[in-house]
């Protein structure tokens, strides 16, 4: 059994290796992600943000603009999700004071 | 309750790191418009000097800086305060979270998102201190150890 999950684990991580060796270059301008439009056709927000993320927030973190104006509700979602696990360790964990 | 650390270098270090460590915390919110950093690695820096100053110097000492009460109502606070900035982009007008709309004395709207970006990275940065401590001094309490 010990072998078998052995084995699995190897030849899932070999699988991730292969897999990340098709990925594009690091800072690869022409990569699909950096394309104004894709295959089909439709607009691709990455160039968006890089040329625009200075002139819409005057801020020159252009993550930071990203994470929180042109995806704030994502955002929002995240800081929820820290704030439920919270909630959910102060319901399960917490002892009520006798 | 946490015991304090019978060892004078954990002592000695920890209260030398805690308020050089809340600092540099409060620099990585703020700079998070210039650089690396932001709300979620500022706060996860604050509540982590909280948590060491609760492991070092033991619950009674640590409760002074920051009561164990007051870590969910913070989280909340800070939680409530990233959907309050968005509700009042709506009331002035705007969609939800465009922060164009915040009522603020300044004309250029792109000013006015950069601001609208402080106070939700502020929020989070809330909301991510409280929320870990309270997290950590559940755990401690469940404890049966440190009672």
């Amino acid at each position: 059994m010990k072998t078998l999950g052995i084995i699995l684990l190897l030849s899932f991580g070999a699988l991730m290796v292969y897999a990340s060796l098709g990925l594009p270059a690091h800072g690869d301008a022409s990569a699909p992600h950096h394309r104004d439009a894709s295959v089909t056709g439709s607009p691709g927000a990455a160039a968006y943000y890089i040329r625009n993320a200075y002139r819409d927030a005057k801020t020159i973190n252009m993550v930071t603009v990203t994470l929180g104006d042109y995806r704030g509700i994502d955002t929002l979602g995240e800081t929820v999700v820290v704030f439920t696990a919270g909630m959910v360790c102060y319901l399960i964990l917490r002892r009520k004071k006798e | 309750m946490i015991q304090p650390s019978n060892s004078l270098i954990v002592a000695v270090v920890s209260r030398t790191m805690i308020p050089y460590l809340q600092v540099f915390a409060l620099y990585v919110i703020f700079h998070g418009h210039y650089g690396p950093g932001g709300g979620f690695q500022g706060g996860a820096m604050v509540a982590a000097s909280l948590i060491l100053s609760r492991m070092a110097l033991g619950g009674e000492r640590a409760e002074v800086q920051f009561r164990s009460a007051w870590g969910s109502p913070l989280g909340a606070i800070g939680a409530l305060l990233f959907a309050a900035v968005g509700l009042v982009a709506v009331f002035f007008g705007g969609e939800y979270l465009n922060y164009a709309y915040l009522p603020l004395p300044l004309d250029d709207p792109a000013l006015l998102r950069s601001y609208g970006i402080l106070f939700i990275e502020i929020g989070v940065a809330i909301a991510l201190t409280g929320t870990l401590v309270a997290i950590f001094d559940d755990l401690v309490e469940g404890h049966e150890d440190y009672d």
